[in-house]
């Protein structure tokens, strides 16, 4: 019946193997306007992060002393010159090359603190949730332990301990900021891993691969990872809007990158002394952490929805 | 340092010996399965669960054993004993020896025992959908076993997918190889764990109620495919059913189990012609029939099966059985021969019993 259905139409068989698991979430993805939104500004962001340096109008540190002059010492505000788009600070810092550099850093950031909460969360989630009993205690009793800490003040300590020190100037100290913001982060996705393989485990189709002689590194890694990846990726994505925003705090209070570099955080902490007279450089860098956020949260939200179980197959 | 190499060489001299000697028991053995008093139990809450209480019986090279009963009563946990899958904690098998090949299984250390699953011992499960992962490929799952097992390289491997594929009469199958399970219907579903079973070429498959998940005319085309496999594989099949019927065109052997016992075991002749067990009779009985009358009632086994926690000395099934007397209530029956190879555990069937 069916070998005949495809000698007539060939055409039909092609659409029906096009839908595999993962482009059915994208075709879900792909309709939600606002996620569609996010993931692109999202992308921008991330080109300018890679790029910008290459085409800023002007190296981030360079101080245009003739400008400033001109304009009686005060910083120069938005389109007041053609030459600084969005103005300078009061040192003559161009903001447009400062807002692309400090894209760099804070998604940098982001992205390096969920390449240590996967490295962190995921292998405990996973040992925890597989071999239960003992184990499944002690490493989820380390993890409330984690979870009660108070974050902002273990980045804090680990950020003064350490400042001083080779790793902590590491990367002009955005090193520490990754690693403190990670051992801080990594207890969410560990708990959803572990839930996701409890629940997992009990399957039958683990249980057909035991009888089937499969090893049990073999189960997690082939078995049961990819049933719990969506959750995962919503987990990650979702994740970096709050590595961003403790970032930002960070450079705030003064922790973390080093001048003369500047993540948008530290540019809104070096712009709040001149508030009353140039506004821009606390209203642009906060308008950047606010886009960065709410894309990352659109995109985490949709792919949440794209990749829900409950509507495989469904449009 | 000496010392240390002097004791590796003995530990390899004798793991080799032990090898040998087990190529020389698989040699003299001539049934490839044979379980002895297997004792399997739950340690719950509650008390402690006999699943499977002193379970004997043989397997020979080839042969279809058909495992019955209705329900809870300790087929399933029997085959998963089998393969040492049973749950642990709560479960554990406390008796018994389970000789594969003259080899006791329950002997083997667990790594050995995972080498021999998959590859010696086939397994089919009852739920096409659940036991297939619904994030893999088809092509990957048959290919897991042979790649775990036979150490075929990926090309190799493939070719022998679809060759297996095609076997179990999936149309195209190069085509759906990198189809996912939920683009397989429910008949081709369980031709694919069939294909998965007997990927490496077992030489026992344990077919756990194969057909219960599927529609009558699906189930007739899969009983035939398993039928028609072993035959061309040799392999000995372990059928698990609560279906007397299906017992009846595939088994050489029927096992009839009851409350994690053995009540009756005979030749599928025998124990059609002759069965010597109430609680078989009761099966049998309940088998719906061509010449019944048009809207009559089908019949039943009156009661539920035990509790198989803290179970007197008494015959299981008396609670049920229309033929009771004192004696059943007072003493569990053994399991004894009627005719050439057909036990049966019953009082009333007994030569000096009341039951003609």
């Amino acid at each position: 019946m069916t070998a005949r259905t495809t000698a007539v139409v060939p055409g039909s068989i092609d659409q029906r193997r096009s839908t595999g698991i993962w482009r059915d979430a994208f075709g879900r993805l792909i309709k939600n306007r606002l996620a569609i939104l996010g993931g692109l500004f999202v992308i921008f962001l991330a080109i300018i992060g890679i790029f910008g340096p290459m085409f800023a109008p002007w190296p981030f540190d360079h101080q245009d002393t003739p400008a400033l002059i001109q304009n009686n010492f005060r910083a120069l505000t938005p389109l007041q010159n053609p030459a600084h788009l969005l103005g300078t600070d009061e040192l003559g810092h161009d903001i447009l090359s400062r807002l692309m550099d400090g894209a760099q850093i804070s998604l940098s950031v982001a992205l390096v603190v969920q390449v240590v909460v996967l490295g962190l969360g995921l292998p405990i989630g996973a040992l925890a949730g597989w071999f239960g009993g003992r184990l499944d205690t002690y490493l989820m009793r380390f993890t409330d332990v984690m979870y009660a800490f108070p974050d902002l003040l273990l980045i804090i300590l680990m950020s003064v301990a350490f400042r001083d020190t080779a790793f902590g100037r590491l990367y002009s100290g955005l090193f520490l900021v990754f690693v403190a913001i990670g051992l801080t982060s990594w207890v969410t996705v560990a708990r959803l891993v572990r839930g996701q393989l409890l629940s997992l485990k009990e399957m039958e189709f683990v249980e057909a691969a035991k009888a089937l002689g499969v090893r049990d590194r073999n189960i997690v890694m082939r078995h049961l990872m990819p049933n719990a990846i969506g959750p995962i990726i919503v987990a990650i994505t979702l994740g970096v809007p709050g590595a961003i925003l403790a970032e930002a705090t960070l450079a705030y209070l003064g922790v973390g990158v080093q001048p003369p570099r500047a993540s948008w955080g530290s540019l809104i902490a070096a712009g709040q002394e001149a508030i009353r007279t140039s506004p821009h450089l606390v209203y642009l860098p906060g308008l950047m952490i606010a886009l960065a956020l709410m894309s990352f949260t659109f995109l985490g939200d949709g792919l949440r929805d794209a990749l829900d179980p409950k509507l495989k197959g469904k449009q | 340092m000496a010392t240390e190499a002097t004791v590796d060489i003995s530990l390899t001299d004798q793991l080799a010996v032990e090898a040998a000697d087990r190529e020389v028991k698989r040699a003299k053995a001539e049934t490839l399965l044979e379980v002895r008093n297997l004792s399997t139990q739950f340690f719950t809450a509650d008390g402690v669960v006999h699943a499977v209480d002193d379970v004997s019986f043989e397997l020979g090279y080839g042969e279809t054993l058909g495992l019955v009963g209705e329900s809870g009563c300790g087929k399933s946990v029997t085959a998963l004993s089998l393969t040492r899958l049973v749950p642990d904690p709560p479960g554990k098998i406390v008796a018994g020896e389970i000789l594969f090949e003259g080899v006791d299984l329950l002997k083997l250390s667990p790594d050995e025992m995972r080498r021999l699953r998959g590859k010696d011992i086939g397994f089919i499960f009852q739920d096409p959908l659940s036991s297939l992962n619904p994030t893999l490929t088809i092509g990957y799952q048959v290919s897991e076993s042979i790649r775990q097992h036979m150490g075929l390289s990926q090309r190799a491997a493939k070719e022998r997918v679809v060759e297996l594929l095609s076997k179990v009469g999936i149309p195209r199958p190069k085509d759906r190889l990198n189809d996912y399970p939920f683009q397989f219907s429910g008949g081709m579903r369980q031709r694919a764990m069939i294909a998965i079973a007997l990927a490496c070429d077992p030489k026992l498959l344990l077919a756990d109620e194969p057909t219960t998940a599927l529609d009558v005319t699906i189930q007739a085309q899969i009983l035939e495919l398993i039928r028609k496999l072993s035959e061309e594989f040799k392999t000995a099949v372990l059928l698990i059913t609560h279906d007397l019927g299906i017992a009846a065109g595939m088994c050489d052997r029927i096992n009839v189990m009851y409350a994690g016992r053995v009540v009756e075991t005979g030749t599928t002749d025998q124990m059609f012609d002759n069965p010597r067990m109430p609680y078989t009779w009761g099966l049998l009985d309940s088998l719906p029939r061509l010449d019944d009358q048009r809207g009559g009632r089908l019949r039943t086994i009156e009661g539920l099966p035990p509790l198989l926690i803290r179970l007197p000395d008494a015959c299981r099934f008396n609670p049920r059985c229309s033929y009771t007397r004192d004696i059943c209530r007072e003493k569990e029956p053994d399991l004894t021969v009627r005719d050439g190879g057909h036990l049966a555990r019953c009082h009333g069937t007994e030569p000096t019993g009341w039951i003609p």
